[in-house]
């Protein structure tokens, strides 16, 4: 028996190697198939001059010459400034908004708890396209009810054309950005200050130590993951920024984002219309700006 | 001093009015959106608007389903593009013509059913494959998930395309389905329910004569039910709302997906703000009553996605 034993647990392994990959196996085909491929072909398309056109015209290996031009095309500097700009205040504006709104609901009744939760998630679930048209008429220059709103305050004189200026355009698309970016938080920050050890609460409550100090230096402290995850996602997402501008301005009143060229470039560019090569560089680019920016975000994360 | 106990604080009294205000505020677009669906054009035009219709009109929806129409279904025999001398698919079966605000309702819970049925059935048997069985390759597969989900969707959408279009795919509801599955997120998060699954019962029906699927079937699945009600409903309304995929995978109008629908007829009729909110509401209303009727299962699949961020 002891001879068979090593005998034994090899056809064992052998037997999880073919069961664990047949259960892979139809996932895998997916994921494989539609996720890593394309990131393949999104890499290599990135350095050849690939276009709709090219039944027509071969495409041809032009090494790093999409990524220099790249750093040459102003349309792109400035979608690269916008695309920063709604990151760096979104990104901390959703966080801290979902911070609170979190703390201060997580320890209500559950059927108000789910309210709240329910509605603060609702801009998700309405779908970017519904809430796309609604707020276009909200911010409408004739017809929207923010001008109405801000002149009968008196804060404004006449409309103000929000979408079509290039001082309020951004922040209008961040302002709904924002609110169809807190759901999520805010659904894992109840759900994390619902987890918090509560022993290591008390404890520094019988050691005097005031409301503020327990959330910051105990629950804070406890609750790193998920903020990281929760910066992680945000990120991903600002930097994805795209039905709104598409809807909205199409780019313009300076709006352009990353995303947005992208799609542009390699849909819209009338006199060089397809041009996949080009746009696949930038999707790489932004691919890698994302991935550096969720390092740091682990890195930061970590050390604290 | 009680420990833990609630107390009613200035703080409290005042973060619960202000709450309160931000659920208004976050209503509003919907509230927006229902109220300026039954309005009369005159009354959406006006400057001054109005915060509840004063008249009530169906005339909105009216005229959204007489701008268009469409054929309630049409089958085509699969592939049959390409060998069609006009390349165009051959249909064995067409509905009745209907407006086309309802086939792209059709269309829309077709695909956005078939992406959750597809990727409840693939990512809970890989997730239950990651978390309990010892194949080699296991850790390697696992962090190349990781990665893919780290990385921005978009970006390989354009490869995509021409991926889907050498598969003959294109304009095609599958051409928005194959990629949804695709997406690593459903096995990670069946492998964070997997997880919780006793080994002993696991190896219990392994001696008792049981094959790999039977233990699968009869076992697991029973006990990640929760999580894959969760994985249902988290890929029901995203494939609904993935408004960018719709849009470059989908070219046809009598292909759309509702949302893709209501983003056209934007770009066709942006002063017809009354046929908009129509077009908003139909939308909208479905996927927010599906979201309410199963938001407990939601919650517990963003939290689950998250405990290993």
């Amino acid at each position: 028996m002891a001879n068979s034993q090593p005998k034994m647990s090899r056809a064992l392994q052998r037997r999880e190697n073919i069961a664990g990959y047949l259960f892979m196996l139809p996932s895998l085909i997916f994921f494989i198939g539609f996720v890593v491929a394309p990131m393949i072909i999104c890499i290599g398309y990135s350095f050849t001059n690939a276009n709709m056109n090219s039944k027509t015209a071969a495409t041809t290996f032009v090494g790093l010459h999409n990524f220099i031009t790249l750093w040459q095309d102003e349309t792109f500097l400035l979608a690269l400034k916008n695309t920063f700009l709604i990151v760096l205040v979104s990104v901390p504006a959703v966080c801290m908004f979902s911070l609170w709104v979190g703390s201060a609901i997580y320890h209500l009744k559950g059927p108000v708890l789910s309210a709240f939760r329910c509605i603060f998630y609702l801009p998700v679930v309405t779908g970017s396209v519904a809430v796309t048209v609604v707020w276009k008429w909200m911010y409408d220059n004739y017809t929207g009810i923010l001008n109405y709103v801000l002149k009968g305050a008196g804060l404004i004189e006449k409309n103000i054309n929000f979408l079509g200026d290039e001082r309020f355009a951004l922040w209008c698309i961040i302002l709904i950005l924002f609110t169809t970016s807190v759901g999520q938080p805010i659904v894992l920050y109840v759900s994390a200050l619902g987890n918090v050890d509560q022993t290591l609460v008390e404890a520094a409550q019988v050691d005097g130590a005031t409301d503020i100090q327990v959330f910051w230096k105990v629950k804070w402290a406890q609750m790193m993951p998920t903020t990281l995850y929760i910066l992680v996602i945000t990120t991903i997402n600002s930097f994805q920024c795209f039905a709104l501008i598409q809807l909205l301005t199409q780019g313009g009143s300076g709006t352009n984002t990353v995303m947005y060229y992208i799609y542009y470039t390699a849909f819209k560019l009338t006199e060089q219309r397809g041009h996949f090569g080009y746009a696949n560089a930038m999707g790489v680019v932004l691919a890698i700006f994302i991935g550096i920016l969720s390092a740091v975000q682990f890195k930061l994360a970590k050390e604290k | 001093m009680k420990l833990g106990a609630k107390r009613t604080t200035p703080y409290r009294v005042v973060s619960i009015i202000v709450l309160v205000l931000l659920a208004l505020l976050f209503l509003f677009p919907l509230y927006w959106i229902v109220t300026g669906s039954l309005k009369p054009v005159t009354e959406i035009l006006n400057p001054e608007p109005s915060f509840f219709p004063k008249e009530f009109t169906m005339n909105n929806f009216d005229r959204l389903f007489a701008k268009r129409t469409a054929n309630l279904w049409d089958l085509a025999v699969p592939f049959s593009s390409q060998f069609s001398a006009d390349h165009k698919p051959i249909y064995f079966s067409s509905g009745p013509s209907v407006p086309a605000a309802f086939r792209w309702l059709i269309n829309t819970v077709f695909m956005a059913v078939a992406a959750m049925i597809i990727t409840c059935i693939t990512a809970s048997m890989a997730g239950y494959a990651l978390a309990k069985k010892r194949f080699k390759g296991r850790a390697l597969l696992f962090s190349l998930i990781v990665c893919a989900m780290a990385l921005p969707k978009q970006v390989i959408l354009i490869p995509l395309i021409k991926e889907i279009s050498a598969l003959f795919m294109w304009d095609n509801l599958w051409a928005v389905i194959v990629p949804t599955v695709g997406w690593p997120f459903g096995v990670f998060l069946m492998k964070q329910f997997s997880e919780s699954v006793p080994g002993e019962i696991l190896e219990a029906t392994r001696i008792d004569g049981a094959g790999e699927w039977n233990t699968f079937y009869t076992v697991v699945v029973p006990m990640i039910k929760p999580g894959i009600g969760a994985l249902a409903i988290f890929t029901f309304i995203n494939s609904w709302n993935d408004y960018f995929l719709q849009l470059i995978m989908l070219g046809s109008g009598s292909n759309y997906t509702i949302s893709l629908g209501i983003a056209t007829l934007q770009s066709e009729t942006s002063i017809d703000l009354g046929i908009l909110m129509a077009g908003a509401a139909l939308a909208a209303i479905p996927i927010i009553i599906v979201f309410l009727a199963f938001q407990k299962y939601f919650t517990q699949g963003i939290t689950m996605g998250a405990v290993k961020g």
